[in-house]
């Protein structure tokens, strides 16, 4: 579903180089992870996957569903299927929460060319997705993500990425900020939308989101590129020898 | 010595004075009325103020009145669907007061009878020498309505006052009282179709303990030049939300003038001006503090696309006996344009020392972070981007708290923002 191949990305606005040489495959029905110590290029990955402009791809190349999505600006590879949950989650005053969800759905659908969902059916979608994430609609009311805790913008990032029903999930450091039960709220969300024609790729900086969410393949990026990939169990020799020994090994 | 400095006068300043000397004779008015509009044509002679004049600094009226069209009494101006549905329409077609729906228990009378029997001729007196929007109203201003709310009385349907211009001159002149403790919503449209010169003057007293909501929405087409003022008295304890909305024009002045004089008012300008093409905007507000633990604040938000330019003046005067006086003021400016610009200027002069003002202003472009974050769920870019524009603009319209007035505000953002966005 997923292939980057040799990508190479830096800041637009001062050249520095942050990926350099990205190669990974991501199957359908496939939970990756993506670990790695700060600076290793995580964030930026999952941004240059979601097209934001600040970085330029200078090489290499990114298939979905083998097409390449380069050309593709954020609006169109949303539409497509991809849905980056932030790490950061933007806070965006005067848009309603509610009239957001709406209007996002509603673009993909008729991006999809399906047809546009009625105020009812997009509410009743709306409770049940908040409801099993254990998120209060009284929130849904307020501005986008103003005054949310850490923990509720990360719901709220789990909310729209089920309403939004993508094919590409990509999670960058979804686990950041949030305590244990706030964490086993969002892990179940994830795997809630584990499914055979899904892919999903958790990034994370700690093991410990990876016990709730068990990913299939691992793959540990270091200064900017894949310096090794493995099953479960790699994520756990990292937990315990730490980002050093392994980080030997690829010098 | 004997020195002229006679200034060769512009095309616009002596069209302006040959349209009174054809139209005077045909004005309604007592001899107080005459002598008064006779004043105010001695201020015009002076000439139309230009950026020395400090009032007139970001707007060169000298220079920006290019033409002044003459009057057209053939042409024919139509009523509007009201704002809020359900409203007592009064409106003014072309300068001449139209069939008006008069609300129960609120008396009625048109400005044209008012200046007839001289019993308004008050009203027409400009402050200073550079109130120029009250001279040239005061010169020519024929009709219009003057309204009686009396004590007590609670409007459920609110009043919308239409000033429509179909071209040529159009001067028009409003006067409302509310009573001691009324309650209600006054909507003055200032619209119309033709490349007019249009000045409309309106009076607002707002009595003790009374609750008024008016909201100015100007939408005059792109060739006509607008010159608004207001002017309101705030009584005690009294409340008064100004909601003023610019989204149009060629060259627009609105001057808000407000005099905060009961112990214990409150007031609140909400402005909203949504600026295209090549219109030269200016919201010039003048308010003074003068009863003690009077509250006010005042929130602008303008858009600026294209090549549009626009300016906002707030000056609060709080006086010596005004203490306690609590003012904010801000004004907020997303510019989407770099042919575009606007420019702020508060001033405070306090005269109290007990007090507490403040002011801020800010322009801003759209945040990269924001549209990213709302691309990245699929909405296109051109969505996007009006999402997040009507946004800015729509946190101030929210704040009037009426469901039907935002409803029927944000309506109209939609309609600009679908022609402009």
């Amino acid at each position: 579903m997923l292939e980057i191949k040799n990508l190479h990305a830096r800041i637009a606005e001062d050249g520095t180089e942050i990926l350099r040489g990205v190669d990974l495959t991501v199957k359908a029905g496939e939970v990756a992870a993506i670990m790695g110590p700060n600076g290793s290029g995580k964030s930026t990955l999952s941004y240059v996957l979601a097209g934001r402009e600040d970085y330029e791809v200078t090489e290499g190349d990114i298939l979905f569903n083998g097409e390449s999505i380069l050309e593709m600006d954020p609006a169109e590879r949303a539409a497509a299927g991809l849905f980056l949950a932030f790490q950061y989650p933007m806070e965006i005053p005067g848009v309603a929460t509610m009239e957001f969800l709406k209007v996002a759905m509603n673009a993909q659908r008729k991006a999809r060319g399906q047809e546009e969902l009625k105020i009812p059916e997009l509410m009743k979608r709306v409770r049940g997705a908040a409801e099993a994430l254990d998120m209060d609609m009284g929130m849904l009311k307020r501005p986008l993500n103003v005054g949310f805790s850490g923990g509720e913008k990360k719901r709220a990032e789990i909310l729209q990425m089920k309403l939004l029903e993508p094919a590409l999930c990509v999670l960058d450091e979804t686990d950041s900020g949030l305590d244990i039960d706030a964490l086993k709220i969002v892990a179940d969300g994830v795997n809630a939308l584990r499914s055979p024609d899904r892919a999903i790729v958790v990034i994370t900086h700690y093991q410990r989101l990876l016990d709730y969410i068990v990913p299939d393949s691992v793959h540990v990026l270091y200064k900017g590129r894949v310096v090794r990939s493995g099953e479960k169990e790699l994520a756990q020799e990292l937990e315990k020898n730490g980002y050093a020994g392994l980080v030997g090994e690829a010098a | 010595m004997n020195i002229q400095t006679q200034i060769r006068r512009t095309a616009a300043e002596d069209a302006l004075l040959q349209a009174f000397a054809d139209r005077s004779e045909y004005l309604p008015g007592d001899t107080e009325v005459a002598e008064r509009r006779s004043a105010a044509v001695e201020l015009l002679k002076r000439g139309l103020p230009n950026r020395k004049v400090e009032a007139w600094h970001y707007t060169d009226l000298r220079r920006l009145l290019s033409s002044v069209p003459a009057f057209d009494l053939t042409a024919h101006a139509v009523p509007r669907e009201p704002l809020l549905a359900g409203s007592a329409v009064l409106p003014v077609l072309n300068g001449v007061v139209g069939e008006a729906e008069v609300p129960e228990g609120v008396s009625v009378a048109s400005m044209a009878g008012k200046l007839t029997d001289g019993s308004l001729a008050s009203l027409l007196a400009p402050v200073d020498a550079d109130d120029t929007v009250s001279a040239i109203n005061s010169a020519f201003a024929a009709d219009g309505f003057a309204i009686d709310i009396p004590a007590g009385a609670v409007l459920e349907r609110p009043i919308e006052l239409q000033n429509v211009q179909a071209g040529g001159q159009v001067h028009t002149r409003f006067a409302v009282r509310a009573g001691e403790g009324a309650k209600a919503t006054i909507v003055e449209r200032q619209t119309g179709e033709g490349d007019a010169l249009v000045s409309s003057v309106s009076h607002l007293d707002v009595g003790d303990g009374a609750e008024i909501l008016y909201l100015i929405i100007q939408e005059q087409p792109e060739g006509a030049s607008h010159l608004g003022q207001i002017n309101v008295r705030i009584g005690k304890d009294a409340k008064l939300t100004l909601f003023v909305m610019n989204a149009g024009g060629k060259l627009v002045r609105q001057e808000l003038r407000l005099v905060a004089e009961g112990e214990g008012s409150e007031f609140r300008l909400r402005g909203v001006n949504l600026l295209s093409g090549e219109t030269h905007c200016d919201v010039t507000m003048v308010l003074d503090h003068v009863g003690p633990a009077t509250v006010s604040t005042e929130t602008i938000r303008n858009v600026v696309t294209d090549k549009a330019e626009g300016a906002f003046q707030g000056q609060i005067r709080v006086a010596r006996q005004a203490q306690k006086t609590d003012a904010k003021m801000a004004c907020n400016t997303l510019l989407l344009s770099d042919e575009g610009g606007f420019s702020s200027k508060p001033e405070l002069e306090i005269f109290a020392d007990d007090v507490a003002c403040g002011h801020g202003a800010t322009v801003t472009e759209i945040e990269a972070d924001h549209l990213f974050y709302l691309m990245a769920r699929g909405i296109d870019e051109k969505t996007a981007r009006g999402l997040l524009v009507k946004a800015f603009v729509a946190e101030v319209i929210e704040e009037l708290e009426n469901e039907l007035v935002i409803e029927a505000l944000e309506a109209k953002l939609d309609a600009w923002f679908a022609e402009h966005g």
